[in-house]
């Protein structure tokens, strides 16, 4: 905007409409990007957002495109996502990637236009409740009616997203306050009362953990995506160097820790690996960091990690006992709490884990993932996905759908670095991959970012490759082809006596994915056997320019579920 | 089930009772009663709910969640010597033969009578649950026509208040995490 700071803060403040005052707004808490795509209510925010210097606007082809490719952008810059829609319809549409954000505690600010103050509740054309509606999906939201409360409700906005435990704020804003005028006067201090996260840990509980561990013979350190968020990897690494402990890492935590870790037992939990869940049900004292006791986790609670005491630090004091009763709660920022805890513990007197270490180590030894390239012919959807990982390396960004392609990435990916790892863990979002991926090649233009996907979760938001095509993110796609929602249909093998009602995509037919690309104005390819992988997959690598636009590959092999299956076994 | 009393503290804004009564229906907590009304303070209201829950992790569950409502500033859950009062509106069937026995009834209560019609009888008490309990026992023979109840509102005994401490982190009395 045009506008100088200092003229703002003199003692006649300039007089700007709404909408200027918004994108004014929007460039003084940083924002360099918006997802998202206009329409009456919230048109005339787009008036000055298209003439900002500092704010790049993707138009996306659907609002939760918008939601996901902001939950990316967060995820792979630490920056608050932003996405825009429009009231009613637009407003609905962007629900589902709120709710993701909410379960999984992204910062993500959604700005809605709203029907005008005067027609707010008559069942206005495009009207919709969307503060209301979500109310239990979001961290905090505001409905603005009044242009001269505009600058104050996004400075809070951002503020509430990104501090404390991370999560979707909503800003809906009536037309007529984007129209009007007010004098613009950017708070000198963010008025929330009643908001006051915790971050420093009490030394009381951290000297209580501390001596649960130094009684403990079989510890385990239970990390979940908190870790990641709060960017507290080095500090982990360092706990378990000073105390030797082993670690697992949740669906949201992968990459805390180096998988190539020996101590890393990885992923626990219904769809995790033998030594992970092991290590939970036979510890006698789980550290839990950053993670709040999923059931998927955990399974039955009153079968959980039967013999452990519970150290539970949080930022969220809420989710702390809510599952499992904690013997030492601790709230705090997990950064500063994993800091105090090496503290007290560095040269401290431990006791000797090494039966423990060996008894999970074995188990980590004897029970691995089967990798076969092909499967009666087909390729093994677990090979595809290892072989993408070798070929393009930990420093990429990965998003996943939501299925068994995803638990797959979750474990064959190459999780060595914090904060690579994309997808929908609490909500479960089908469709979250390709939108989410493309966020995150915004956010990180010099990275590779390459998107696991399934042929039922692409088929949900791949119009955001054309998305991609005309703005210039060269994201990489692999769906990975079992013809059928894989998941779904495993569980209907085993619960629902192999009658597989609505499961099958009939993907071997329609869509053909690789003729979809050229279309979408990507590019597409299909593999069939392991011979051509490498070449195919190095040709991927020099697709990356920032001119290209998405890449589709797509890899046919039916028996993935059996291999799914085997895998529980 | 026990029942407990928690006073909110909350913002003064459009949509605070949404979200706390929304909190209440999606987590499947049960309120018994709510009263909500304005304080000494313009800025601020007061949320007088009484909840029943069958343990106390379960009520620490409910005050966790409560203070992450970014509008509410402190939860108290009041103690048993709290002074606790609702009133409750009464509408009668009275004739000539059976009116003075009724506000006999009623001025044992200290309720006053509010309306007088020829056929009935509209009277006020105000008071713990269980004393206007006890008085709805006394009346129902005369034939209640109507009855509305207002929510409890409760306060602390002694000089401390709720809202005279300006401070930075909401108290609650109901057990602390940390």
């Amino acid at each position: 905007m045009k506008k100088g700071t200092e003229e703002m803060t003199e003692a006649s403040p300039t007089l700007l409409t709404g909408a200027e005052a918004l994108v004014e707004s929007l460039e003084r808490v940083g924002v360099e990007v918006i997802f998202g795509i206009p329409g009456g209510a919230i048109l005339p925010a787009y008036d000055p957002l298209g003439q900002s210097k500092l704010i790049r606007h993707i138009l996306v082809r659907h609002e939760q495109g918008a939601g996901h490719a902001a939950e990316g952008y967060a995820m792979a810059t630490g920056k608050v996502g932003v996405c825009m829609a429009t009231s009613g319809p637009g407003a609905t549409n962007l629900v589902t990637a709120i709710a993701d954000a909410y379960m999984d505690s992204v910062p993500v600010v959604a700005i809605t236009g709203q029907v005008g103050s005067a027609s707010i509740g008559t069942d206005a054309f495009q009207e919709a409740d969307i503060r209301g509606i979500t109310f239990p999906i979001t961290k905090h939201s505001f409905l603005i009616t009044r242009a001269e409360d505009i600058p104050a409700a996004i400075q809070a906005a951002f503020h509430l997203a990104k501090t404390g435990r991370p999560g979707p704020v909503l800003v809906d804003i009536a037309k007529d306050a984007l129209v009007n005028k007010a004098p613009f006067i950017w708070p000198e201090q963010i008025d929330l009362p009643g908001y006051h996260p915790v971050t420093k840990p009490h030394a009381r509980q951290i000297r209580e953990a501390a001596r649960l561990i130094s009684e403990a013979e079989r510890p385990v350190l239970y990390v979940g995506g908190g870790v990641i968020k709060a960017g507290a990897s080095s500090e982990l690494a360092e706990l378990v160097k000073v105390t030797g402990i082993p670690v697992v890492t949740t669906l949201m935590a992968r990459g805390a820790i180096p998988d190539s870790h020996e101590l890393n037992m990885g992923m626990p939990g219904m769809h995790g690996t033998v030594a992970a869940v092991g290590a939970l049900q036979r510890a006698d004292l789980l550290i839990a960091l950053g993670t709040r006791f999923d059931d998927r986790v955990t399974g039955r609670l009153d079968t959980f990690a039967p013999g452990a005491k519970v150290v539970h630090a949080d930022i969220d004091p809420a989710e702390i006992s809510k599952n499992r009763l904690a013997d030492v709660p601790i709230v705090g920022d997990v950064k500063e709490v994993i800091a105090e805890l090496n503290g007290v513990l560095r040269g401290a007197d431990l006791p000797d884990y090494t039966p423990w270490k060996r008894f999970l180590t074995s188990l980590k030894t004897r029970y691995q993932i089967g990798l076969e390239p092909t499967h009666e012919g087909m390729l093994s959807p677990e090979y595809v996905i290892k072989r993408i990982g070798e070929l393009v390396g930990p420093d990429a960004y990965y998003a996943a759908g939501v299925g068994q392609h995803q638990m797959w990435a979750a474990h064959l990916l190459p999780f060595e670095k914090p904060g690579r790892w994309l997808n929908s863990g609490g909500a479960g979002t089908m469709g979250y991959c390709v939108p989410a991926a493309m966020g995150a090649q915004v956010g990180s233009p010099d990275s590779q970012v390459w998107g696991i996907d399934g042929d039922g979760c692409f088929q949900m938001t791949n119009q955001e490759l054309v998305t991609c095509a005309l703005e210039g993110i060269p994201i990489k796609i692999a769906v990975i082809n079992n013809q059928s929602l894989g998941m779904v249909r495993q569980w209907q093998t085993l619960f629902y006596g192999q009658r597989y009602s609505n499961t099958d995509l009939k993907t071997h037919r329609v869509p053909d994915f690789p003729m979809l690309a050229p279309g979408d104005g990507s590019r597409g390819a299909t593999r069939r056997d392991a011979g051509g992988g490498r070449r195919r997959d190095q040709t991927g690598d020099r697709d990356h320019r920032p001119s290209g636009g998405g890449r589709v590959c797509g890899a046919q092999g039916r028996h993935g579920l059996a291999d799914g299956r085997r895998r529980h076994q | 089930m026990n029942t407990h009393t928690l006073s909110v503290l909350v913002e003064n804004k459009p949509g605070v009772l949404a979200r706390i009564s929304g909190l209440f229906a999606r987590r499947g907590y049960n309120i018994e009663s709510l009263a909500v009304g304005p304080t000494e303070r313009e800025e601020l209201s007061r949320i007088t709910l009484q909840v029943s829950v069958d343990d106390q992790q379960v009520l620490e569950q409910i005050t966790k969640q409560l203070n992450k409502l970014i509008e509410v500033l402190k939860i108290v859950e009041l103690e048993d010597s709290a002074v606790r009062r609702e009133l409750v509106l009464i509408k009668l069937r009275a004739d000539p033969t059976t009116r003075n026995q009724i506000i006999e009834i009623v001025q044992l209560f200290r309720g006053k009578t509010v309306d007088v019609h020829n056929d009935s009888l509209t009277i006020e008490a105000t008071g713990s649950p269980d004393k206007l309990d006890a008085l709805l026992e006394m009346l129902k023979p005369y034939g209640v026509r109507e009855l509305v109840q207002s929510g409890l509102v409760a306060l602390g005994r002694g000089s401390k208040s709720l809202t005279d401490r300006p401070k930075h982190d909401k108290v609650r009395l109901a057990p602390q995490s940390n």
